[in-house]
């Protein structure tokens, strides 16, 4: 019995040696939720991934070589992914895809830094860039970058003067509100009340009727797509007529299509979005939807760019060149007209965060409406 | 004070929808020492049946009625016959193990073949709020406790007024003695099966169109109906149901007057302190057998 | 037990340890870091092997004390500097008082009401862990947690870290087999076979029971102290209910009361998902199946197999002779 699994694990080391031989695909190597609390962002994150791969080997792959990824699932545990991504990086993948939660992308990126291997996550937290690691990109703004233009538009367009936050008690949400309680306090914003909610919560009704009693000038609510909808509906059936602000997770189509009528007049910062007026975001949507049957949420986006950000910047290199590959993606801008599978116009500046076009968006009529484009910055 | 009364209506429909899953897991303990750790991806799959089976083309009411079906067929009996008959002679912990076992299968199982994605699932109650007292109350959440109550009198009802309810106390009391006295036991044990499996499927049915239609939304019931089980008495249906309102209005409290992020702390110091003082639960009667 | 078959065992014995220190020599690093976690998820089933197996108390709070041991480990080395021998003192006193206490209360009414105190017990860490900003950092975690120096050794690298996980699994083994020899160990299976007669034998059955339970617990913050360095970053997500539930599910399936049980029952539950990750989307699923099917096979778990092979040989032989007996009485003239 033990020595079977002795010489299982021992297949799986020499296997492991047998990578990279030059001509044969490139090799990447995605570690994600994929069960456990994080399953749905994982899962939207891989189905990105794999659409884009598909369609790029369909064109012949990346400098005439196919892509080729494994998948692992870290269980939406920081133990577990260490040990994925020890499993992947012990087969010297070209770069490494993952993990989507902050916690676990904290626990990885060392290990990544240490062998040299790029590492393309879809973490938000403020502080994952900030540690001065030359091996990590993200996909999408950090808070650090998201966070202020809401706080503006709720101080310039809003005039706000008191503020409720709902959050979501975990990585995401925390970190959202501990960057946006920072932003507040710049512009003399008070803080009416501050509301942390579960994961998986149903109901909200305690949590509304704190808003109601702390009588705010605007509500941010900072949650999950589908406690997103069951709050808007919440406020509604309290009768809460202050202006709802968010992000990608309040306005997204999902909550409308959840919430309905409810969703009316919630607004917010969007930084990806399939709902973004940009012909080629449409266009990913549809192929999105032909071939997983469901609208994806901004993290099937991230696993799809992070896949194009790898094949601009192997083309950019001329070579695959895993050792010269963070370098080359830092400061890069990548145009959409020249790769139409990146979608938008990016650039990464040196500490890997994301430099885009955002939106701000309201929810008129269950339709989204821009009402503010946000240009790139350089 | 206004306040105070939206707390408590919001408060119990919450409560109802836990005391709807708690009833089947007091069912289960009666009749057969199961404790169903499964309780919670039980009431999740029911919808996903009927999804699927509209996803195939049928109306609505066919797939519920295929859905409950399914149910009994899955959730009562298949449970009873595959994993609960060769284990129940072992005692009460590799049981409830397996149970454990089986959730994570369901809900790997959902998550694969279905999505991991939350869906929508149709309300049989139509969508809308009511005004009561000035209270705007939601007529989903008044459904829910509409079937919680109706539950507690028919399940009454059928085990005080009915030989089969007879039958079935004497087996849950006793199943030795029932035997002797000519009571069949085994019949009875699966009656249990398949009653619970009837009411997880109307619970899916009608906390679905809240709660949504995904792989992990068992989690969080599961465990707060657990809870309510062992504060109102694990071994009283009208234990299950009081245990299930005042986890849910007590859990709206401590969010509104203690703090939202120990919200979830209360109930379970509530259920300390009951045990400390109150061991059998709230209406429980105190067990002879000891487990 | 025949004079060989001591022989046998102890040969068994020293070949599996033989094979443990050499052959992951050459493992690469996630196979090294899947075998430290064994080895520190074994030490976690023993202690609920001694609660559950030999006093007969289901404790669902094993992972929330796995917590607690993590988060002092934690605390203590990055924050005030100290070393992980501190550390691991600290936890193992903080979770045999709070077990004691946990504990006190539950006994002193019914059997199963300890299950239910801990299930509460395991969510309020939890909750703690996440909410008290200022000492745990909340659902940020705790990263860089170093790995310790064992006798002027590094342990930074892999291998010498499991054979640290390794060395203090030997520990924890030779103190639990002392301690089951010991007239406390036949005082607790005593427990868990007759309380009554335990009782009526002078045995006072609550203190036994509490003592066993807060060992188990201690030893729940043993394994923590070495969870911390092992993944070296912490987050309260993993000491959530449910892996209490799964330290659980290994000693029932390994073989609950079984000296070796938590052995194989860690090795299930840590090894069998990463072999079947082959399986992609499904791996998961047939772990799920493989532990129902396991537990319809032998309810008693896999040394409950060979425990009823054993009894089963035993009867065999026994059978076996008495037939050759007859046999020879009736051909006897």
């Amino acid at each position: 019995m033990r020595s079977g699994i002795f010489a299982g694990l021992l297949l799986a080391t020499v296997s492991a040696a047998a990578a990279f031989a030059q001509g044969g695909p490139i090799k990447l190597a995605n570690v994600a939720e994929l069960s456990g609390g994080g399953a749905t962002v994982g899962t939207n994150w891989k189905n990105g991934i794999d659409l884009a791969i598909e369609e790029i080997n369909a064109k012949g792959g990346v400098l005439g070589r196919k892509l080729e990824v494994t998948h692992a699932d870290s269980q939406s545990n920081p133990g577990v992914a260490r040990a994925q991504v020890q499993k992947a990086l012990d087969n010297e993948p070209y770069v490494l895809l993952g993990p989507g939660y902050s916690g676990s992308v904290k626990v990885t990126s060392p290990l990544a830094a240490e062998a040299g291997i790029a590492q393309i996550m879809g973490g938000e937290a403020a502080e994952l860039t900030q540690g001065g690691n030359k091996f990590l990109f993200r996909t999408s703004f950090g808070q650090q970058s998201s966070m202020p233009k809401v706080a503006k538009y709720i101080n310039d367009e809003l005039k706000a003067k008191s503020v409720a936050i709902v959050w979501v008690n975990n990585d995401f949400g925390k970190g959202g509100r501990d960057v946006i309680t920072k932003e507040f306090a710049k512009y003399n914003i008070k803080v009416a009340a501050d509301i942390s909610t579960e994961a998986g919560q149903a109901d909200f009704a305690a949590d509304v009727s704190k808003i109601k009693a702390a009588a705010p000038d605007a509500v941010f609510v900072y949650v999950n797509e589908e406690e997103s909808a069951r709050m808007l509906k919440e406020l509604k059936r309290q009768a809460i007529t202050v202006p709802l602000m968010g992000e990608t997770t309040l306005v997204g189509q999902k909550v409308v299509e959840l919430a309905g009528d409810a969703a009316n007049g919630a607004r917010g910062h969007v930084g990806l979005t399939t709902d973004a007026p940009v012909d080629l975001v449409k266009a990913f949507r549809e192929k999105f939807l032909k071939k997983y049957n469901y609208v994806p949420d901004h993290n099937g986006l991230k696993g799809y760019l992070a896949i194009y950000m790898i094949k601009a910047t192997t083309e950019k290199m001329g070579k695959v060149d895993a050792k010269a590959f963070a370098d080359t993606l830092h400061g890069l801008t990548i145009k959409a007209a020249s790769e139409p599978g990146i979608l938008m116009d990016v650039t990464f500046d040196e500490k890997g965060d994301i430099d885009r076009q955002g939106f701000l968006v309201e929810i008129v009529d269950g339709k989204q409406v821009v009402k503010q484009v946000l240009p790139k910055l350089n | 004070m206004s306040n105070l009364l939206d707390l408590l209506v919001a408060g119990l429909a919450t409560g109802a929808i836990y005391a709807l899953v708690a009833v089947g897991f007091t069912l289960l303990w009666q009749t057969s020492q199961t404790i169903n750790f499964a309780q919670g991806e039980f009431v999740m799959l029911p919808a996903f049946l009927m999804l699927a089976v509209m996803h195939v083309g049928a109306p609505f009411w066919l797939a519920i009625l295929i859905g409950i079906l399914l149910s009994l067929l899955l959730l009562g009996l298949g449970f009873k016959l595959l994993l609960v008959d060769p284990m129940l002679r072992h005692g009460v912990l590799p049981l409830a193990i397996a149970t454990m076992a089986l959730a994570i299968g369901m809900k790997e199982a959902v998550k694969q073949f279905f999505s991991a994605e939350a869906s929508p699932f149709p309300s049989i109650v139509p969508a809308g709020d009511v005004s009561i007292l000035g209270r705007v109350v939601s007529l989903q959440s008044l459904g829910v406790l509409a079937l919680a109550i109706a539950v507690v009198i028919g399940l009454t009802m059928l085990l005080n007024r009915t030989s089969i309810g007879h039958q079935m106390q004497a087996t849950a009391q006793n199943p030795t003695v029932a035997r002797i006295i000519g009571v069949p036991v085994e019949r009875m044990i699966l009656m249990t099966f398949l009653i619970n499996a009837f009411l997880v499927a109307l619970a899916s049915l009608l906390i679905t169109p809240i709660y949504l239609a995904k792989f992990s939304s068992g989690e969080v019931l599961g465990q707060a109906a657990f809870i309510a089980a062992i504060v109102g008495g694990f071994n009283q249906v009208r234990g299950a149901i009081a245990g299930g309102l005042l986890i849910g209005v007590v859990d709206n409290l401590a969010a509104a007057y203690v703090s939202t992020q120990y919200r979830a702390a209360v109930p379970l110091i509530l259920l300390i302190v009951i045990i400390l003082f109150r061991p059998q639960g709230l209406l429980g009667r105190p067990e002879e057998r000891t487990v | 037990m025949t004079a060989t078959g001591k022989y046998l065992r102890i040969g068994l014995g020293v070949a599996v340890i033989a094979a443990l220190i050499i052959v992951p020599m050459n493992f690469n690093r996630y196979g090294l870091y899947i075998l430290s976690q064994w080895a520190v998820m074994t030490i976690a089933a023993m202690g609920l092997n001694l609660t559950l197996g030999y006093a007969g108390q289901v404790s669902l709070a094993q992972g929330a004390f796995v917590g607690i041991g993590a988060y002092a480990a934690a605390i203590m080395t990055t924050q005030g500097g100290m070393p992980l021998i501190a550390a691991l003192g600290v936890a193992i006193v903080l979770c045999f008082a709070i077990g004691w206490i946990l504990g006190y209360p539950a006994l002193r009414v019914q059997h199963h009401y300890l299950a239910f105190v801990t299930l509460a017990f395991s969510t309020l860490a939890f909750l703690v862990f996440r909410n008290e900003d200022w000492l745990t950092k909340g659902i940020y975690g705790i990263s860089n947690i170093p790995r310790p120096n064992v006798m002027g050794f590094a342990t930074n690298r892999p291998l010498p870290f499991y054979y640290f996980c390794l060395g203090s699994l030997g520990i924890v083994s030779l103190a639990m087999w002392w301690l089951i020899r010991s007239p406390w160990g036949r005082a607790f299976v005593a427990l868990r076979e007759n309380p009554v007669r335990a009782l009526s034998l002078g045995i006072d059955t609550r203190r036994y029971t509490l003592m066993a339970f807060a060992i188990g617990s201690a030893l729940g913050g043993v394994a923590g102290t070495l969870y911390a360095p092992l993944t070296q970053y912490i987050d309260p997500v993993p000491f959530n209910l449910s892996l209490s539930l799964d330290l659980l599910m290994m000693v029932i399936v390994g073989g609950s009361g079984f000296f070796f049980g938590p052995f194989l029952g860690a090795m299930i539950a840590v090894l069998l998902p990463e072999w079947l990750r082959f399986t992609q989307g499904y791996y998961l699923m047939l772990y799920a199946v493989a532990v129902m099917l396991l537990l319809i096979y032998s309810p008693t778990g896999i040394l409950g197999i060979l425990d009823r092979y054993l009894t089963e040989r035993r009867t065999k032989a026994a059978s076996a002779l008495r037939a050759v007996a007859k046999s020879r009485l009736e051909t006897a003239p």
